[in-house]
Order: structure tokens, then C-alpha cells, then sequence
């Protein structure tokens, strides 16, 4: 009997469905992971519809089901996205010709549609074979990564990292917002370890080269290191909850929740400065409960960068942490909080300083890494803030730190400090060494000098006493760090009405 | 072998641990005074303290071995 139109259309249809053969399924479920289609109905919302486009690509070749990638809309957390997912069953997940094209295609209608772009990637890069149709042209992958960067604060981008991205494909997470690495799975990387022993003659693992957790810990190219695929769909999911769908629109509002029940806040924070404390325990006083979602954890962690919410507002916070190298500011520390702040500020997300930070790091390494330059990057993307800034001087703010952490100078909607603020060039034991070096060393009774020492001390605290600095109208208000949340719940409440113009330009030329 | 490393330059204040001593993953065995602040170095993993390669008021670099663990 001759088969129907319709039989043909949905045997067509679920042959596409079904991706690659058998035996690449197998091998998914011996990486312990999950088939293109089943982590699309993980990151939707169950009852959500899910719109495809290009199903049929390259139906006419054998083997090349939807041609290794799926394109689709549909929603998350109640917001319209669009996404576009490798299918390593199929050829690895290489491109060919109309994988890109299609990829190309759910880009431009994520534009026309100004909604988020999810990339969840898994695929062993070009197939060398279709290169001419798929490398140099117009509308070939240069065109992916050209649309990332005109998308980039247009649209929230999101990648997921399952499997490979190669070459050229490590591009696409290299330009979106936030990167979610599957431990032991994802990879980035320009060339392979095999390529680079043979080019460069290095011997060295994937893991070692280009694995998550050296992403995720080292090179910085990663923001969150997921233990399964379940649960990096899940942070993705959570990440968006901060965000609105574009740049024209503010993230939504939940209901407020009580902070976790601890220790009070002025409780955490040791008065001698020299001291170290755990900001996260301080940050979990401050939040609502449960609602910190932390950017690049385990990168630079002497900087803390996280949305959360307080009273059900969404927020950016970026915080010192005094217990992981003093808190002092590096290259990478700089590096992870600007491309944070300026991710806030793209989408809205009015930003919370934290400052407990004896200054940028000094000595020969950091200046030849170039410390001076990736300090300025920090400050150039904290300055041109437009959304609500509030700063609060938690304990110490040394030097250029307090430039960095947003101080008053860079006209934050407000500077707050705790009692236990220090603001000051440099702290007193350093600033005394400075100034009286050479009457220290002409006193030669041990105990003079140390009297004398301990003088200058307490002269120069008195000289930088928080009250003075209120009385000279240096910080706008002092608050004990136990009304700190009612205080930011108000404040933050009276600057959602902020509007200004940074600065009239075509663009800032980037301290890079 | 496990070492732990400084995270940053600075100069040894104290040690807190000494051959032969078990240590737990995240204790300090050691705090650098740098940039005028006391800096805790813990021991990512659980051990056994084979060496202590430093003295109180040496200058260490940042990765330089400070102590070693079996």
C-alpha cells in the first residue's frame, strides 16, 4: 500500500528527531551525556511551545539529520528565548554549510525578536570538507561571531558547554555573557593537544589544555562549573531569572525574602582591619535568602561577583573577600569584575560595591603583567555606569582600591561606610613608614621608636577618622552594618528612577 | 606528593603546622603578611606534613613552595 502524504511527512519528521545512528547514542550515554532533544525539554518550561526552524536541513544527504544542529524558540522561567544546540550524534556536531546558516538564522531572529540567545555547544568545529561553503564566505561562521559581537548588550547571550568547542567554535563562548562548563565534558580550545604536539612539539592532556575546571579556575574563559548536564541547565535557567529580555527592558521583581538566619552583620566584620573575614558569610546577611547566583566562583576569588536579590529586586554585587589573598586586587581579579560590572549595566542590573580591599597588588610580577593596565580596565567599566551605583565602605578602602570599588569620586548615587570604614592613600602602618621613615630609623632606643611609631599611628587614624570624613561630606551617610539592608532596600527603591548619559562619544577607547 | 603554594608574594609571619603533623583539607598551615594583611594559606587537600620549606620572615613569591605534604 502507498503511504500517505502524511505518513511520509511524520516518518520524515521523526527520523530527523531521532539525530544520529545507534551507536553515537551508545556513545552519549558512556560520556554521561544527554541527547540534543532531551536538553532542550530540560531548558524550556514544561508547557511552553517550542518553535523549529530548518528541521529538514540537508534532508537529501544521508546521515545529516536537521545537518547537526537544532534551532528553536521557546521559554524559560515564562521568558521567550531562542536557542540554538549542537547534535554531537550527528558528525560530531560539526558544522557544515547549513549548520551555520541556520545558526546564522536563529541569530537574526533573536535580533528582530530582541529576546535572550541560548548557544549550547557540543561540537568538534568545521567539517573540513564543506569548508568552501562554510569557512570564508559572507554568510559563512565568521558571520556567527560577528552577529555575537553586535548582539552583545543587545540581548542576553548564554552559553552551555556540554562537549568540544574547537578552534574556531571556541569563539562562541568566548563572546557570550556567561559560559556554563560541564566538568570532564566541555572543552576550549584553539588547537588540540594533538595539534599542538605536533606544531609546538608540547605533550599535555585536554584536561590539562582546555578542560572546564581549568577554564573555570584558571584562564577565566568560564563562569560556572557544573558537576552534570542537568545541573548546568539549571544554572542556566537561574542566571536568566536576573535578566530582562533586552536592554530596553529592566529584569522582573520577585517577592521578597529574609536573609538567612546568622550572625548579625557588624558581628562578621573584625574591627582590627588587618584581620580576615568571610564576605560571603556577610553578603548572605545582606541578600534575600537563597538568591545568590556567583559569577566565576572559582576564578580570582579574592573578588566575589554575583547577581542576587534583596527584597526581590535583582542586583550586582561586586565584593572584596578579605580572607582570599587579603582581598587585594590583581590582573584577573580586575579583569572578572569589569567584564561583570559591565554586564549590569547592559541589562539593567543596578550595581552593590562591597569594598574591603587594601589596594591593587604591587611588586614585579603583577607590573609585568601589566597590573596598571588591567586596574584601568576595571575602573574605565565602573565609571561609565549608568545604571544605580551604591558604594559601601565596609571596612578598609586603600588607595586605588577605593577607586575600584566605585568610591566617591566616580559619582555613585551614594558612598555608604560602616563604622568600621577605613578610607586612606595607604593603611597607617605603611603610611607612617612612608612619611617618617628617617626619623624612625634616627631613634635608636628600641622602645622610643616604637612609642614614637605607635603616636604616629594613632595621629594618622585620628586623621582619617570615618566621622571626619562624613563631616567633610566624603561619605554621604554611616550606617551600622546591622541597618545595612534596610538602608539599600530604600536607597535602591529611590535610584530606580536613575536616567543619565555617561558621556557624548562614539565609543570609549578601551584601556585593554 | 601534595605542595602548597603561596597565593601571592609576601613575607612568612608564621608557621602553624611541623613535619609530621595531619592536616585537614582547608586548614591553614601557614600566614603571609602581605600588602599589610595577614594572608592564611590552607592545604587544598587532607595530608600528612612531610616538609615546611620556610622560615618566619622569609619573602616568597607567588607559587613559590612553601610547604610539602604526603
Amino acid at each position: 500500500m502507498l503511504k500517505t502524504m502524511n505518513e511520509t511527512l511524520h516518518e520524515a519528521s521523526s527520523k530527523v528527531e531521532a539525530g544520529g545512528a545507534e551507536k553515537y547514542h551508545e556513545k552519549l550515554k558512556a560520556q554521561n551525556k544527554l541527547f540534543v532533544r532531551k536538553r532542550l525539554e530540560l531548558l524550556f518550561d514544561d508547557d511552553s511551545y517550542k518553535i523549529e526552524d530548518g528541521k529538514f536541513a540537508n534532508n537529501q544527504a544521508e546521515g545529516l539529520p536537521a545537518d547537526g544542529v537544532v534551532t528553536a524558540i521557546g521559554k524559560v522561567n515564562g521568558q521567550k528565548v531562542c536557542v540554538m544546540a549542537n547534535d554531537s550524534t550527528v558528525k560530531a556536531g560539526s558544522w557544515g554549510a547549513r549548520t551555520v546558516e541556520k545558526i546564522i538564522r536563529i541569530q537574526e531572529t533573536a535580533m528582530r525578536l530582541k529576546v535572550p540567545l541560548f548557544y549550547l555547544v557540543d561540537s568538534a568545529g568545521a567539517r573540513i570538507t564543506d569548508q568552501i561553503d562554510m569557512f570564508p564566505n559572507r554568510r559563512g561562521a565568521g558571520r556567527i561571531f560577528y552577529n555575537q559581537v553586535k548582539m552583545s548588550g543587545m540581548l542576553p547571550q548564554v552559553c552551555i558547554l556540554f562537549g568540544p568547542s574547537a578552534a574556531g567554535g571556541a569563539y562562541i563562548p568566548a563572546f557570550c555573557d556567561t559560559v556554563i562548563m560541564v566538568d570532564q565534558n566541555a572543552s576550549m580550545y584553539l588547537g588540540s593537544p594533538r595539534m599542538a604536539e605536533k606544531v609546538i612539539g608540547e605533550k599535555v592532556t585536554l584536561e590539562e589544555m582546555g578542560g572546564a575546571r581549568m577554564h573555570c579556575s584558571v584562564s577565566g574563559c568560564g563562569d560556572y562549573l557544573a558537576a552534570t548536564e542537568e545541573e548546568a541547565i539549571e544554572s542556566a535557567r537561574g542566571y536568566l531569572s536576573y535578566f530582562p529580555s533586552n536592554y530596553k527592558e529592566k529584569p522582573h521583581k520577585e517577592e521578597g525574602k529574609l536573609p538567612v538566619q546568622g550572625r548579625s552583620l557588624s558581628e562578621i566584620v573584625p574591627e582590627n582591619q588587618n584581620v580576615p573575614f568571610d564576605m560571603y558569610e556577610f553578603i548572605d546577611g545582606l541578600i534575600d535568602e537563597g538568591s545568590f547566583y556567583e559569577m566565576k566562583k572559582l576564578f580570582a576569588p579574592e573578588i566575589v561577583t554575583g547577581f542576587a536579590r534583596i527584597d526581590g529586586k535583582a542586583v550586582g554585587i561586586v565584593a572584596n573577600q578579605p580572607k582570599v589573598k587579603g582581598g587585594v586586587l590583581f590582573v584577573d581579579s580586575a579583569d572578572k569584575a569589569a567584564k561583570f560590572i559591565t554586564l549590569c549595566d547592559a541589562f539593567s542590573i543596578p550595581l552593590l560595591f562591597l569594598a574591603d580591599v587594601p589596594g591593587f597588588m604591587i611588586g614585579t610580577k603583577v607590573e609585568r603583567a601589566g597590573i596598571i593596565r588591567h586596574g584601568a580596565k576595571l575602573i574605565a567599566a565602573m565609571s561609565d555606569v549608568t545604571v544605580p551605583k551604591i558604594s559601601v565602605v565596609v571596612r578598609k578602602a586603600y588607595g586605588a582600591g577605593l577607586y575600584a570599588m566605585a568610591g566617591p569620586a566616580f559619582e555613585p548615587d551614594c558612598c555608604i561606610a560602616l563604622p568600621t570604614a577605613q578610607i586612606a592613600v595607604m593603611g597607617p602602618e605603611a603610611a607612617v613608614n612612608a612619611v617618617y621613615s628617617n626619623k624612625i630609623n634616627e631613634i635608636e632606643d628600641p622602645k622610643e621608636r616604637i612609642k614614637y611609631v605607635q603616636e604616629k599611628h594613632q595621629e594618622y587614624k585620628e586623621h582619617i577618622d570615618i566621622y571626619k570624613l562624613a563631616s567633610e561630606m566624603i561619605v554621604d551617610q554611616i550606617v551600622s552594618a546591622d541597618d545595612l539592608r534596610a538602608e539599600l532596600i530604600d536607597r535602591f527603591t529611590a535610584y530606580e528612577s536613575k536616567e543619565m548619559i555617561f558621556s557624548e562619544r562614539k565609543h570609549p577607547v578601551y584601556p585593554v | 606528593m601534595k605542595e602548597v603554594t603561596a597565593s601571592m608574594a609576601g613575607t612568612v609571619l608564621n608557621v602553624l603546622v611541623s613535619e609530621g603533623e595531619s592536616v585537614s583539607a582547608g586548614q591553614a598551615v601557614l600566614t603571609l603578611e602581605s600588602m599589610k594583611m595577614e594572608i592564611p594559606i590552607e592545604a587544598a587537600a587532607e595530608g600528612e606534613v612531610e616538609s615546611v620549606n620556610v622560615n618566619v620572615g622569609d619573602f616568597v613569591n607567588e607559587g613559590d613552595v612553601l610547604v610539602v605534604m604526603k
